[in-house]
């Protein structure tokens, strides 16, 4: 087994087919903006407005990765998002009020105000709530993907998780007993070089996550995390080898956290040199020059995409502002079957 | 100045710290980031990364090495980012930690910060009251703070105990609470309660924050005549049954206030330990005021109806004051 490192020119499109590039990139690049956009107005707004409380994680700066990834998903797939990739919601079709809904605590979240932010899911859209105990999800995507196969279906499990969470002792049993049962589970590693406040050099003594995929006996792939059509690449290869049956595939899409840990972090251990070097790459940017440059669209097209995202969240958060919250009274129900 | 339940448990651990060259910290973003709540803010500046340790994301990592450094003779104290997450080193503390001293004779001085408690829309699994799962455990001590002078008395007693202690602090206290603390070392011995506010009518029974929720139910039942003795047990585990056992017998009604669920929580350790030992100086059935059997919701409505509170008790005390 070796590692694969990150090969920016493989991301290149082939040209044979341009129209389908085109509209391809259209897609992720709608995805990555609205999930900039809605982000944004959880973090920047609601949140400061008090609309939002408790906890707030964003991935801004990492869209590439959920986008780039869930888009190969198909419907019989289940997807484990981590805290950082909200657009792999959008991407299973969640209705982008019941995620504001979600976060302002309203009976039409998700999780009908029981849970807050991102820790939502929704099996019917495949989509299993995140566990806060990081890389807790990482054993049950195992289960997910045993089951998959065990019905006889094509499904693979999507397992996400940051380069932190590869610490626990959860991820390492989950992986290990993955490729030990070869399931059908592409890994998804957004290694934003921080897990809060600690960076890559306090979590593990190799230098990258995907060294860990020989280890297991499992392919890995350095992949550059702020560079969309290169994980829609990867990704693909990924998924070809999990569906066909050849067990686990590592992918670890290199990025940089552009935020504090949380809304109240306000990452002063980060050189500011690092967020400077890294809203160069940004990935949303850096997709709509590719385009622009492919002739793909152009810059008012680009524009319009912006636009009909920004009135999307406008609406979806006018929506779930308007939403009741639960009734106390429907605190004690549901904990069982039948309630 | 007065001292915030934070900075007396930061000021216990940097008095142990000064005091015991063996005191070390370790656990998650604890040294320039001073943890996740800052209650080590300073320390890696003061005291060097030998003895603040920061660790990868790794909770039975943490809880094992603290347990192995124990039994090396240090005295480690590991700091869960949030007392929920204390499940990832649940087998390292109940089957190991708890057992050494019973199976082999061996000391395992060990302190695990554990920041419990909802009032702060963390959700399920932000919010949690764990304790119930350490107190059926013998071989460990449970300890659940109230105030800043116990925050610090009780840091600063499970620091030097010599078995493993859970030391749970309530996020919602943190900043809240604060109080002039008496300046040098004192310390809170482990396994005594204390009588929080006297009262001859009734006994409530209670730990952590609910302690000021019972103490603001006792205000407003005064005003109507109603005298309502607090017993904060500060210890879980050794319990101090004999100071329970002893309000009750002064006051014969007793109302046991929790902010963990119902069944199962320590309500139901004291209501047997009462029935038992005083059975025939109650006046009135033993009442429970608790969370429901729920996973903290995360909604604030939702949060407000599960989280019991002074309305709640009040309720409840004037009840068994009529009975
Ligand atoms: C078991 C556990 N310990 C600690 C935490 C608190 N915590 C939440 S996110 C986080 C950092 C996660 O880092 P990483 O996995 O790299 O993901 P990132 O946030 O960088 O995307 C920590 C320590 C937790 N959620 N679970």
């Amino acid at each position: 087994m070796s590692i694969t490192p990150a090969c920016p020119s493989e991301s290149e499109p082939a040209p044979a087919n341009s129209a389908a590039q085109a509209e391809l990139a259209r897609r992720m690049l709608y995805f990555m903006a609205l999930m900039r956009e809605t982000e944004d107005r959880i973090e920047r707004k609601l949140y400061r407005q008090g609309k939002i409380l408790g906890g707030v994680y964003v991935g801004r700066g990492q869209e590439a990765i959920p986008v780039g990834s869930a888009l190969h998903s198909l419907p019989e797939d289940v997807l484990l998002p981590s805290h950082r990739d909200m657009a792999v919601f959008f991407i299973r079709g969640i209705p982008l009020g019941r995620i504001f809904a979600q976060y302002m605590g309203r009976v039409d979240g998700l999780t009908r105000g029981r849970d807050g932010n991102m820790h939502m899911g929704d099996m019917s859209a495949g989509l299993v709530a995140i566990i806060s105990a990081l890389a807790a999800s990482v054993p049950v995507a195992a289960g997910v993907a045993l089951a998959l196969r065990y019905r006889g279906t094509n499904g693979i499990a999507f397992s996400y998780f940051g380069d932190g969470s590869t610490s626990r002792g959860d991820w390492h049993e989950g992986v290990n007993m993955a490729t030990v049962l070869k399931l059908p589970v592409v890994y998804v590693c957004n290694n934003n070089q921080y897990a809060y406040s600690t960076p890559l050099s306090g979590q593990m003594a190799c230098a990258n996550v995907a060294d860990r995929g020989p280890a297991y006996g499992m392919p890995a792939e350095i992949v550059d995390g702020n560079d969309v059509l290169a994980v829609y690449a990867a990704t693909g290869r990924a998924v070809a080898h999990a569906r066909a049956g050849h067990g686990p595939y590592l992918l670890e899409c290199k990025t940089f956290r552009m935020t504090g840990h949380s809304a109240h972090d306000a990452a002063e251990y980060v050189p500011p040199a690092l967020f400077e070097e890294w809203a160069k790459r940004d990935p949303i940017l850096r997709l709509e020059q590719r385009m622009i440059e492919n002739g793909w669209d152009d810059r008012a097209a680009i524009d319009a995409v912006h636009a009909r995202v920004h009135q999307e969240v406008d609406a979806a958060v006018a929506w779930a502002d308007e939403r009741p919250f639960p009734d106390p009274a429907t605190l004690s129900g549901q904990v069982y079957d039948g309630e | 100045m007065p001292t915030t339940y934070l900075e007396a448990i930061r000021e216990g651990l940097w008095e142990e710290m000064e005091r015991d060259p063996g005191v070390f910290l370790i656990g998650e973003d604890i040294g320039t980031y001073g943890g996740a709540f800052k209650v080590t803010a300073g320390f890696i500046e003061h005291f060097g990364e030998r003895r603040v340790v920061d660790t990868p994301i790794s909770e039975a990592g943490i809880v094992g090495a603290a347990i192995g450094a124990g039994l090396m003779g240090l005295r480690p104290v590991a700091e869960m980012q949030f007392a929920d997450f204390i499940t990832c080193g649940f087998d390292q503390i109940v089957n190991f930690a708890a057992k050494c001293r019973y199976r082999w004779g061996a000391a395992v001085p060990m302190v695990v910060r554990a920041p419990s408690g909802g009032g702060i829309h963390g959700g399920p699994f932000h919010s949690q009251n764990p304790e119930m799962w350490f107190v059926k455990t013998p071989g460990l001590k449970v300890v659940c703070p109230a105030t800043a002078y116990d925050a610090k008395g009780l840091i600063k007693s499970a620091v030097r105990d010599n078995d493993p202690v859970i030391f749970f602090e309530h996020k919602a206290l943190y900043r809240r609470i604060k109080e002039d603390l008496p300046a040098g070392d004192f310390t809170v011995p482990i396994g005594k309660a204390r009588i929080a506010r006297p009262g001859r009518d009734l006994t409530v029974v209670t730990y952590g924050a609910m302690v000021w929720v019972a103490l603001d139910a006792a205000e407003t039942l005064a005003a109507e005549g109603i005298e309502m003795e607090v017993v904060d047990l500060r210890t879980l585990l050794p319990l101090d049954r004999e100071t329970v056992c002893e309000s009750v017998k002064r006051t014969s009604k007793v109302l046991l206030l929790h902010e963990d669920t119902r069944t199962a929580g320590m309500a139901g350790e004291l209501a047997a330990t009462i029935s038992e030992s005083v059975f025939e100086y109650l006046d009135a059935p033993i009442v429970r005021v608790t969370a429901p059997d729920t996973p903290v919701p995360f909604s604030p409505p939702l949060e407000e109806a599960f989280l019991p509170n002074a309305a709640k008790v009040i309720d409840k005390a004037r009840w068994l004051h009529r009975y």
